[in-house]
């Protein structure tokens, strides 16, 4: 037997024990332990505020920690930095590359980042002595497009890449502290843990993995998705990971059990998700669709309750979570509230 | 995992990597789902009542409300 063939058996044999130690724990699933509980009611959405700016198809936005500001990122070559209240602009930062496909508000508001099919994840200081918005570094490491960035601090950032990496980043050196590698497709999307001690991915291997920042290993693996892993939040108590694919379902995941505790997908449904985002309780998941719909999913019943049909559609919730879509006509739309 | 050149990675290095991985995967200490799925609904129906999404929330409140003309006295 080859050195391949041997290693890929040993790997196999591996995976089966993981499934058997996953299915020994299984002693009930979310279903039964929400059995008593109501659906949510039908959940209206009612837009409130539209950001129009934009020349051409906006590829991302982030929230800042404050939930009135947001970032997004335009393949007009712009980065735009928004009041979502007053719906004024605060900045408007010409990009060197305007292949971009992801953008980053720090959680301290005072840098942005953004990065596509340059490779690079480019930051730039929103807070700079002479009022102007410049590069402040541009960190080139990857071999692959850039497919999500999210900052630790000011000194720190998270980048995942078509390369099939994450790296985590030095900010003011400009150079990789830890490379995270070990998924077998693009990485599409990552989401820092509330603690900032661990991080997750979702990949074009049909996988999620968390990472531990510090450590720079991976502690978990959950696969299940028939297809690439495009989205990838935390339940926000952060025990519990959130995915979406191109399979069209969503799925939840408990770090603590180690495997997936519901599907959530519907027969009428046959397209991929693009994005997603839990309300603040986590009672309530919105996820956003190739077909540009976001479905409103009830978390515990895994039921839909909500639909919102849009060219382009950009949910607020409380300022803290984004579910972007592509926008064909160059304008993005920030809908806060509910109506009952 | 230090800094590392994905691409000097021969085919061989990746098969031993996911090895290596699925050994130290092996060893989790898993919980058993029931308790999991209490407390995640239980996580959820103590923060529901501040849940703005879940259960809505006054004009007044509201930052995104439709500011009202204004009115001379």
């Amino acid at each position: 037997m080859g050195e391949m063939e041997q290693l890929r058996k040993e790997a196999e044999s591996l995976k089966d024990q993981i499934t058997a130690a996953r299915k020994a724990v299984q002693d009930s699933t979310l279903q039964e332990a929400a059995a008593g509980i109501t659906v949510v009611g039908r959940i209206q959405m009612k837009t409130r505020k539209t950001l129009r700016g934009h020349l051409a198809k906006i590829y991302a936005m982030h929230w800042s920690t404050d939930s009135k500001l947001c970032v997004s990122a335009s393949q007009d070559g712009k980065l735009i930095v928004w009041d979502s209240v007053t719906t004024n602009k605060v900045n408007a930062i010409p990009l060197k590359s305007s292949w971009v496909m992801t953008c980053a508000y720090a959680p301290s508001g005072n840098l942005v980042a953004c990065g596509g099919l340059d490779n690079m994840c480019s930051i730039y200081n929103l807070k700079g002595k002479d009022g102007n918005v410049k590069v402040m570094r541009e960190l080139a490491a990857h071999t692959g497009y850039l497919s999500c960035c999210r900052f630790i601090s000011d000194t720190e950032i998270i980048t995942s890449s078509g390369d099939c990496t994450c790296i985590l980043w030095d900010i003011e050196t400009g150079t990789q502290k830890t490379v995270f590698a070990g998924h077998q497709g693009d990485c599409m999307s990552l989401a820092v843990a509330p603690d900032f001690k661990c991080f997750i991915s979702g990949a074009c291997d049909f996988t999620a993995k968390l990472w531990d920042i510090r450590e720079g290993t991976c502690r978990q693996t959950f696969g299940g998705h028939e297809s690439d892993v495009n989205a990838i939040g935390f339940f926000p108590n952060g025990n519990a990971v959130i995915t979406g694919s191109d399979d069209a379902t969503l799925k939840l995941f408990d770090l603590r059990a180690d495997q997936e505790l519901i599907t959530y997908q519907d027969s009428s449904i046959m397209c991929g998700v693009t994005s997603l985002a839990p309300s603040l309780s986590g009672r309530l998941l919105l996820a956003g669709y190739d077909d540009f719909n976001v479905n409103i999913w009830d978390m515990l019943k895994a039921e839909r309750v909500g639909k919102y049909m849009w060219k382009l559609y950009i949910p607020l919730e409380n300022g803290r979570k984004v579910d972007p879509a592509e926008d064909s006509e160059g304008s993005c739309r920030v809908a806060a509230g509910t109506e009952h | 995992m230090p800094v590392i050149n994905v691409d000097d990675l021969t085919d061989k290095d990746k098969a031993v990597m996911e090895v290596n991985q699925l050994k130290i995967e092996i060893k989790l200490e898993r919980w058993l789902t029931s308790k999991c799925c209490e407390e995640i609904k239980e996580y959820i129906q103590a923060g529901v009542d501040e849940d703005t999404l879940f259960k809505g929330i006054s004009e007044e409140k509201n930052p995104f409300k439709e500011k009202g003309g204004c009115v001379i006295c």
